[in-house]
């Protein structure tokens, strides 16, 4: 508890300062300095945790807020394929944590969470220290399972990036770019779903197009995929046409894009039982993904890949007390984006908040907006509203959707603009 | 001691309370509501869209409903706005009207 809120409460109640200290010293170990407001941990300062700190503060000053994050910079995983396509620099999308303590209150701790024990709720650090929480926010992303597809492990990530976390995966990869020869061949495998950021890997070829119209016009791009379509997908395709002809090959499932095996010492795949194969200048593996690592070690996802909630306060279905937000949720129908990250760490907080006054939970109302580059002056979005609605989040009939097929240029320039500012809009909203 | 006990959880019970309660009243279905457009319409003056902060309420309330009806265009408020219903959009108004 803060002195602010214990003046107030000697006030209410009216009783003498000395009997109250008293009594606070036997109630709270450690003695009045402890604080009573509850608290809470977060996990993971990317766009779900870094909003969720920040919101139940906002909705809760008085509560003591932890988040624990083993980064000082955040590289954002949005903006990280217009870095490479030579459209922006790693600085343009770093994030920090300064205003999140010294404008909201949040205590940031630079460590990595170890071990979650969720019967006693406590939570220990790399570092070797331990704390107890109230309530615990997880929002750890994802991890990759490297074990789907033999022939490629997570030690080959050092030559053949995935990227699909942002910071040195993108410089890694970016540098295997400026370093292929013109007439050389980019392959990257696309990820099952469900993955994080369904467009990312369509407008990260189209990124790629953009760098090397410009740097190495006689190479290709091929994009290896194991579903028969993609989010965005008509748009995309006739965007990569009218901008870079035919550099962007998409191979869908049945035409081989099923990658069976990895030769990874030969920069080469492998499908159709051996008959197709794509040999690469440069490899961009994204390997099918699962919840973070924590969040699958505390059993969160259960025999699963993702981690079940109650979708109208995001607490674990599995483990009460821990909400799991992001990436790692399942969360019905919204995608797993750095929006619905922020929205759903909103809902979490607002819940935290509600329920510790003793209020029933709100029913929720999200929105996703995404927006992506083929040219960096034309842009393409899909946005939806979503509702709880029969024990998952939904969208709502007649909502949302994708940018018109038939938009003149004008259009497309407008929602690069757009592009631009909803970066530099969510990003103040989840760190400014 | 044990009164002493008793005494001292009653009052951290109450102190809990006491911190929490003030707090609620922002936590309404309204506030709520209206932190999804913060995500873009950022009030931390960030990015390019329209700052909505201190908006007028009932201009606010018929731009949502000509975005709705599609007698404003827009490039995405467009497809967003038909996901609110009426009573949300006064919701939201009410609280962008509000904030500082």
């Amino acid at each position: 508890m803060t002195n602010f809120s214990r003046r107030n409460f000697l006030k209410t109640v009216g009783i003498g300062g000395a009997a109250t200290v008293a009594g606070l010293g036997c109630a709270v170990p450690g003695g009045a300095s402890s604080a009573r407001g509850a608290h809470v941990v977060v996990v993971g300062g990317g766009s779900g945790g870094a909003t969720a700190a920040k919101y139940l503060k906002r909705f809760s000053p008085d509560m003591d807020v932890t988040l624990i994050e083993p980064n000082a910079t955040y590289h954002t995983c949005y903006g990280s394929n217009w870095v490479l396509g030579g459209h922006a620099q790693m600085d343009d999308i770093a994030q920090t944590y300064d205003a999140l303590q010294s404008r909201h209150g949040v205590k940031v701790v630079q460590d990595s969470v170890t071990e979650i024990d969720p019967a006693r709720r406590t939570v220990k650090t790399a570092s070797g220290s331990s704390m107890t929480y109230d309530r615990l926010v997880l929002s750890p992303g994802i991890d990759f399972r490297y074990d789907a597809v033999p022939g490629i492990t997570a030690e080959d990530a050092e030559r053949i990036p995935h990227a699909w976390k942002a910071g040195a995966q993108t410089v890694l990869l970016r540098r295997q770019l400026e370093a292929m020869p013109d007439g050389g061949v980019f392959v990257m495998v696309a990820p099952g779903n469900p993955f994080r950021c369904p467009p990312g890997p369509y407008e990260r070829a189209s990124m790629v197009a953009h760098y090397f119209k410009q740097a190495k016009p006689r190479s290709k791009i091929i994009i290896l995929d194991n579903k028969e379509n993609f989010s965005k997908q008509g748009l995309f395709m006739a965007g990569w046409e009218q901008h870079y002809g035919d550099m962007i090959e998409w191979v869908p499932s049945s035409r081989g894009g099923q990658v069976e095996e990895v030769d990874a010492a030969n920069l080469t795949t492998i499908s159709d039982g051996g008959f197709t194969t794509f040999k690469a200048d440069v490899l961009n593996y994204i390997p099918p993904q699962t919840a973070g690592a924590i969040a699958m070690q505390t059993g969160l996802a259960g025999d699963g890949f993702w981690c079940p909630v109650n979708q109208m306060t995001f607490e674990s279905s599995i483990h009460p007390g821990i909400h799991v937000i992001g990436d790692s949720s399942v969360a019905g129908a919204m995608p797993k984006s750095g929006h619905s990250a922020n929205n759903q760490a909103k809902v979490a907080a607002a819940a935290i908040s509600r329920e510790l006054a003793g209020l029933e939970p709100l029913s929720p109302s999200t929105a996703n907006t995404c927006y992506s580059l083929i040219t960096p002056d034309h842009a393409i979005s899909v946005a939806a509203v979503y509702t709880y609605k029969d024990g998952a989040m939904a969208g709502v009939a007649g909502a949302g959707g994708v940018s018109p097929a038939d938009a003149p240029a004008s259009v497309r320039q407008m929602e690069a603009i757009y592009t631009k500012g909803w970066y530099d809009g969510i990003t103040g909203d989840i760190w400014g | 001691m044990k009164r002493s006990r008793i005494l001292a959880a009653g009052i951290a019970v109450s102190m809990m309370t006491m911190a929490l309660a003030p707090q609620a009243a922002e936590v309404e279905r309204g506030a709520v509501l209206t932190t999804s457009c913060f995500a873009c319409h950022s009030i931390d003056t960030t990015g390019n869209m329209p700052n909505l902060v201190g908006y007028p309420r009932d201009l606010l309330v018929s731009q949502m409903q000509a975005f709705k009806d599609g007698s404003r265009p827009g490039t995405i408020m467009n497809r967003l706005a038909k996901g609110y219903s009426d009573e949300e959009i006064v919701l939201i108004a009410d609280h962008f009207a509000t904030i500082q």
